[in-house]
């Protein structure tokens, strides 16, 4: 008996063992290539060339940053994406939360007609060329519109948020409508308020989607440089170096001797990424708590 | 005859009445009406109203004439699509990648929540955790930044590789084909596995205490414990989400393929995503383009039907 107890502990103790170790290897797997990329892009950019360069800058340098942020079309880039993601963020979450009351009334007679339209979007999708066509008919092509009015409203975090509002006391509601409350006035004073945890997760899901777009840049607004994100500008920098040639810092390098100032492009590159990420990875570990409820409320099957 | 007339009054008063009460009801809710009806009628225009352009596929679309006067060509496209060489390579690459992704992506995502769901420490499980989600919340686009240097020449894979003496010289990832599927199921793996183990953890956090204890009491090793209350406990997450992911089986994914791709492993990268954008927009073949749209949906549709049977063949929690 004393024999096999023993025996378990030590199984414990190495199993406890190899997995924090496991751990910590997952941890430098999923730091290092973007640490590496935020060493690179404070490291000379001629230097950087040569390679070599692990967690540390080998010659502290801020030129990167500066091509990014004086160099104009980054830097204006970088309040297209800012502008895009606040101002859809905040009508997308308005109108989702919206409609969510409204088919949260039980005694709502268009609930169940407006529902099943708006759940049956999630199923479907009609294709890129019939979007692009409509969004051109729509004079949604070049311009800032596009990156707005197509993504007001998600059937899924509807569902989420009604999900939610759901589990809400409706005594309150009550309460307020013996008061003499409207509708919109209930919606505003006090469910909307109520859905703030709920509402966390969603923003930050409409939030990072709208940051992290590219794409919608690439089809409809590619020709206009005042319209350009972010993510775009990186694209573009991307692209350019790994369509020519499969070793990018040879490129750089090549690139740079033409070059007036020290700036290459694996350290511009390095320096947009960081830019690129940073607002992420400051947000998203204050919404832990938030988003991990969020997704087993989302789970949860209608 | 009279029996007749009384039924026919009584039809016409309630049907009447009824149609007067929903109409006195929407009046009543006309705040709700106010709050809904316009957002539905912006759905109807941006998801509903471009299923028309569907019929592109049947015609020889030509933007100039519109669908009203573009001419029919019955299944032609289709016919031209089943000739195209391309296409079938584009298919293969599609179903490849994508059901890589599910199998490693599946299977990262349990083994990755089992193992954190053995760590006492909560400090170390949740600083694990938080740093795991982190890739899920950058781009394609950074993520492919990442994937470029990590792979270049001197990048840590060819310098790990060349430490260890697996290789001798530094490989060009990205040059060769035959790597291409593997660097993306890896870039994949990377980014969603600390996300995707949120549910399983979810899942396994709302299994019953009682069954661990008693299985303690029973003598059950940690692996017994996992193999039969853990797993079991998270079956219907995982087939739920299976046959979701088996619905995208034709989405493999285009903005790691667009960006990671380039002329020496082309073969294996493009998938029908980017062959919808080359037809679609670099050779303005907007019917050709739909026709192989219409074709993913209708093969996504169909493999989200056949998952879902099979699943209540076999007595499996069902999506629909």
């Amino acid at each position: 008996m004393k024999n096999t107890l023993n025996r378990t502990q030590i199984n414990d103790v190495i199993f406890n063992g190899f997995n924090g170790i496991f751990m910590l290897l997952l941890i430098v797997v999923m730091l290092y290539p973007f640490l590496n990329t935020v060493a690179i892009s404070f490291n000379d950019g001629l230097d950087s060339v040569k390679g070599g360069i692990y967690l540390w800058p080998r010659i502290f340098s801020l030129q990167s940053y500066k091509a990014v942020f004086f160099g104009g079309a980054v830097y204006h880039a970088f309040f297209i994406s800012v502008a895009r993601t606040v101002i859809a963020t905040v009508l997308n979450i308005f109108i989702t939360t919206m409609l969510s009351y409204a088919l949260s009334r039980r005694e709502y007679i268009l609930r169940k007609f407006i529902t099943v339209i708006v759940v049956l979007t999630m199923y479907f999708n009609a294709g890129l060329i019939p979007y692009y066509l409509l969004y051109k008919s729509l004079g949604l092509r070049n311009s800032f519109l596009v990156y707005i009015i197509p993504t007001m409203i998600s059937a899924f975090n509807m569902v989420v948020i009604r999900t939610y509002i759901r589990t809400l006391p409706e005594s309150m509601v009550e309460s307020a409508r013996i008061d003499g409350a409207g509708e919109f006035r209930i919606f505003l004073r006090i469910i909307f308020p109520l859905c703030k945890p709920i509402l966390a997760t969603v923003a930050l899901f409409v939030a990072v989607w709208q940051w992290n777009q590219w794409f919608d840049t690439f089809i409809y607004n590619s020709g206009v440089q005042n319209l350009s994100t972010m993510q775009y500008e990186l694209m573009k920098l991307l692209t350019s170096t790994t369509s020519a040639n499969s070793n990018p810092s040879l490129v750089g390098g090549v690139g740079a001797t033409g070059a007036t100032n020290l700036v290459t492009p694996i350290s511009i590159r390095s320096a947009i990424t960081v830019v690129a990420a940073v607002p992420m990875i400051i947000v998203y570990p204050f919404l832990q708590n938030y988003f991990v409820v969020g997704l087993a409320v989302g789970s949860i099957k209608e | 005859m009279t029996m007749d007339a009384i039924d026919l009054e009584r039809y016409r008063t309630t049907v009447l009445s009824r149609k007067k009460s929903f109409w006195t009801t929407l009046l009543k809710q006309k705040q709700l009406v106010f709050m809904s009806v316009p957002v539905l009628l912006y759905i109807i225009l941006f998801f509903y109203v471009p299923t028309l352009g569907w019929v592109m596929a049947f015609q020889n679309f030509q933007p100039a004439k519109g669908f009203l006067h573009s001419a029919w060509v019955g299944l032609s496209n289709f016919r031209v699509l089943f000739a195209d060489a391309d296409f079938y390579r584009d298919f293969r690459n599609s179903i490849c990648m994508s059901s890589l992704n599910l199998v490693f992506s599946f299977s990262t995502s349990i083994v990755l929540a089992l193992l954190l769901n053995e760590i006492k420490n909560r400090f170390f499980k949740r600083a694990v955790q938080t740093i795991s989600y982190l890739p899920h919340f950058l781009s394609w686009v950074i993520v492919c930044s990442l994937v470029v240097s990590t792979l270049s020449l001197d990048g840590a894979v060819n310098q790990l590789l060349l430490g260890l003496g697996i290789i001798q010289k530094p490989v060009v990832w990205l040059g060769q084909g035959n790597y291409f599927w593997g660097i993306l199921t890896s870039a994949n793996v990377w980014k969603e596995v600390g996300w995707n183990t949120i549910i399983y953890l979810a899942a396994i956090a709302a299994i019953d205490p009682a069954l661990y204890e008693a299985a303690v009491m029973d003598g059950a090793s940690r692996f017994q414990k996992m193999r039969y209350i853990t797993l079991p406990g998270i079956k219907t997450t995982f087939v739920i989400l299976l046959i979701m992911s088996i619905g995208w089986i034709m989405q493999a994914g285009f903005e790691p393929q667009y960006l990671l791709r380039n002329g020496m492993n082309i073969d294996f990268a493009e998938t029908l995503d980017l062959y919808i954008i080359k037809y679609g927009f670099q050779m303005s073949n907007f019917s050709l383009a739909t026709a192989a749209g219409i074709l993913m949906s209708t093969i996504n549709i169909a493999m989200l039907l056949t998952a879902n049977y099979i699943a209540k063949k076999v007595g499996e929690e069902r999506l629909i």
